[in-house]
């Protein structure tokens, strides 16, 4: 376990035993509960998970990631445990998805700044030691960059469908793969998120605290909103699968797979209606443009041209291919399943 | 293949195996390898564990296998079916095959055999003699073959020591014992990658998949100083030395490529790949559980033995290669085509008798172009 300072516990606060942290505080989750001051932290966690629902970073009460004063590193740690509490209590495996993406993505904000911190070497050390003991990624400096095996990047990269992480367009030399300390985080942002995501699984759900019900309640009543209709009825080929998958766990689908997605469907006679709530979750979803979009490749607004769905050897090169043996011989994800049918 | 032919094969291979046992060598951490096996007109016997070289030269005696394979990958129990074998890791293997090369020179040594009539002519779209389209293409591979393969070898080796750091102890060269050569990559950071890192390494290797911003070209409003240079290690050095030809005309070419805006980039990139992209079989490299045909063995394409190249300039495939017995024998042969080995011109015969060394007559009979009476 790596010993953390202070500020550390703040900024990686999924690095903490949580149990441990508040009996060292010398509280308990009941007080939380019943304690007026106490009780602002729930609230604070209720914010942080609802921020997280919404694809949205938590807004950290630390300044250049360090804390004003120590009530405040504490609210801070506090509102983390609390919240995993208060998803625990609410059962709700999307808001958990969507807590553990969020805090990923805040965590990675700070690695970044520690990474590349050259006045205070300890803090980038740090870093450097969290990346090795959570996802055995040998990190070293070499002048303005950070360089990792190729074997070390290859094994997160592959996870990537955006083709700028395919292994030909990055820096690569005598073994190593070149990256800036944005590209090292952003390298496992999906680990990260994994990783909060199984803490959070793993940990034990407490029964209900009293004072804690209307919080619970609210996120129940949140989590609502997030219920799509599905509309895989057949049996869809592996891309497909794929991009829905991805879309359900609240990822970012790039612009080709939603193509992808939205042309097969509308081949497939799914109406736009039918179509758009599968986008529900996309971090950067917005009712109108998806309905926009959706019409525009249907051919009913703009040029009028109906767009067809891209060959599989496209998608090869965009990666967003996942064939497998009952694909054989296709060349449009369109005519999957049909041979079999014969 | 008939059975006379079976025979004489089976023979020539036994002598072969039997006289050259110096030549045959199980690989290092051989009880961790899987071994497989072919028999003349025969399916492949494999899931074989094997102990040392005493093993590996019984099992070619008894069975005087027409193939013989061993597998890249180390596992705990290789001699268990696929699922419970307990894979540990696997060497980086590379097949470069001249016929993957589309080399202008193939039309000249490429003969097609008619599977209804078994008439052998030259490269035809139809059997000449009973217009059927059941052909088989039979390559007997030139010098022109051999240098370009050697040169993609070149390149592979490049990339390998350049920019994945492998060092070149660690890089074995075979000749593949028909078209081609093997390259291992021994004891590399690569070792324990799965399948799907390593189609990335092939995608690498071969310039696929590149995007116009790596190599500085945007979308909007592309600026010149992004282009690489020429000192550029990997990839940007190497496109550099390709597109731009030299320095003093890398300025003028950058605004050409500007000029013609960033889809045309993405083609050039594509059209690129076969150009500087080393030309190696995806499939073989990516399979983490391939048996792969073991060195010192003899290729049945040909009955020449996959060998060592400790000289790849040098390396003439059709001297070092061909190990089998100068025996005469005399063969019908069906070969229309001239062809050189151990420095002796043979052909083109056109369906005549002939009596021929046994290590020709064997070239022939396994390309399925003679025949013994």
């Amino acid at each position: 376990m790596i010993t953390l300072g202070k500020d550390e516990i703040a900024k990686y606060p999924f690095l903490a035993d949580a149990g441990q942290y508040l009996k060292d505080k010398g509280f308990t989750l009941q007080q939380f509960g019943t304690d007026p001051d106490l009780k602002l932290s729930v609230e604070k966690a209720l914010d942080r998970v609802q921020v997280s629902a919404d694809g949205k970073i938590y807004k950290s009460d630390l300044i250049d990631g360090e804390a004003s004063k120590d009530y405040v590193l504490e609210r801070e740690v506090f509102s983390f445990l609390l919240a995993i509490v208060l998803l625990k209590l609410t059962g709700m495996n999307t808001l958990i998805k969507r807590f553990s993406l969020a805090e990923a993505r805040r965590a990675e904000k700070y690695l970044e700044k520690d990474l590349a911190n050259i006045t205070d070497e300890s803090k980038k050390e740090l870093a450097i030691r969290i990346i090795d003991d959570l996802f055995s990624i040998q990190i070293k400096k070499l002048d303005d960059y950070f360089i990792i095996p190729i074997s070390n990047y290859l094994t997160h990269s592959i996870n990537f469908h955006e083709r700028e992480w395919k292994l030909i367009n990055r820096h690569v030399e005598n073994g190593y793969v070149f990256l800036t300390p944005h590209e090292t985080v952003r390298l496992i942002r999906k680990e990260l998120g994994n990783y909060i995501n199984s803490k959070i699984i793993n940990a034990k759900t407490p029964s209900m605290i009293p004072g804690f019900e209307d919080q619970v309640a609210k996120l129940v009543n949140l989590s609502k909103k997030f219920v799509t209709h599905s509309v895989t009825t057949g049996e869809y080929p592996p891309c497909i699968k794929h991009a829905i998958d991805v879309l359900e766990k609240g990822e970012n689908l790039p612009h080709s797979g939603r193509f992808m997605l939205a042309t097969f469907l509308l081949s497939r006679n799914q109406s736009v209606e039918q179509i758009a709530p599968l986008f529900k979750n996309a971090p950067d979803y917005n009712e109108k443009v998806t309905l926009y979009q959706l019409n525009h490749l249907k051919g009913t607004s703009g040029s009028g041209t109906q767009y067809s769905c891209p060959s599989c050897e496209k998608l090869k090169t965009q990666n967003l291919c996942f064939a497998i043996p009952e694909c054989n011989n296709i060349f449009n994800p369109l005519q999957f399943g049909k041979k079999e049918r014969k | 293949m008939k059975e006379k032919e079976i025979k004489f094969l089976e023979e020539s291979f036994k002598k072969y195996y039997f006289d050259h046992f110096d030549l045959i060598h199980v690989p290092e951490r051989t009880s961790e390898r899987e071994f497989g096996y072919q028999k003349f007109n025969s399916g492949m016997t494999r899931h074989i564990s094997l102990k040392d070289d005493k093993e590996l030269h019984l099992l070619l005696m008894q069975n005087i296998p027409s193939d013989v394979y061993c597998s890249n990958a180390y596992y705990s129990f290789p001699n268990l079916s696929m699922k419970e074998k307990d894979w540990k890791e696997a060497d980086l293997i590379f097949d470069i095959d001249s016929k993957d090369l589309h080399l202008g020179c193939r039309k000249n040594h490429c003969v097609t055999k008619c599977n209804e009539c078994n008439q052998v002519t030259h490269l035809s779209d139809f059997c000449q003699n009973c217009k059927s389209s059941k052909l088989e293409t039979k390559s007997l591979p030139c010098n022109n073959c051999i240098d370009a393969s050697k040169n993609e070898v070149k390149k592979l080796k490049n990339i390998l020591m350049e920019d994945l750091g492998v060092e070149e102890n660690n890089i074995h060269v075979y000749f593949s014992g028909n078209e081609g050569f093997h390259v291992y990559v021994y004891n590399s950071q690569f070792q324990e990658i799965g399948s799907r890192e390593r189609s990335e390494l092939v995608d690498y290797i071969m310039f696929k998949g590149a995007i116009p911003e790596t190599f500085g070209m945007k979308k909007m409003k592309p600026n010149r100083s992004s282009f690489p240079n020429f000192e550029d290690k990997g990839w940007k050095g190497r496109f550099s030395k390709e597109v731009f030809g030299s320095k003093s005309k890398r300025s003028k070419i950058i605004s050409e490529l500007i000029t013609n805006g960033y889809s045309n980039f993405q083609k050039n990139l594509e059209t690129l790949s076969f150009k500087i992209g080393t030309q190696i079989d995806p499939n073989v490299t990516m399979d983490i559980h391939r048996i792969f045909r073991l060195p010192g063995s003899l290729n049945s394409k040909s009955g020449l033995a996959k060998v060592f190249c400790k000289d790849l300039k040098t390396f003439d495939p059709y001297t070092e290669s061909s190990f089998l017995n100068e025996n005469s024998i005399e063969i019908t042969a069906h070969c229309p085509i001239e062809f050189k080995l151990r420095k002796k011109k043979f052909g083109p015969y056109n369906g005549e008798r002939i009596t021929v060394p046994t290590y020709a007559a064997a070239y022939m009979i396994c390309k399925n172009l003679a025949t013994i009476d």
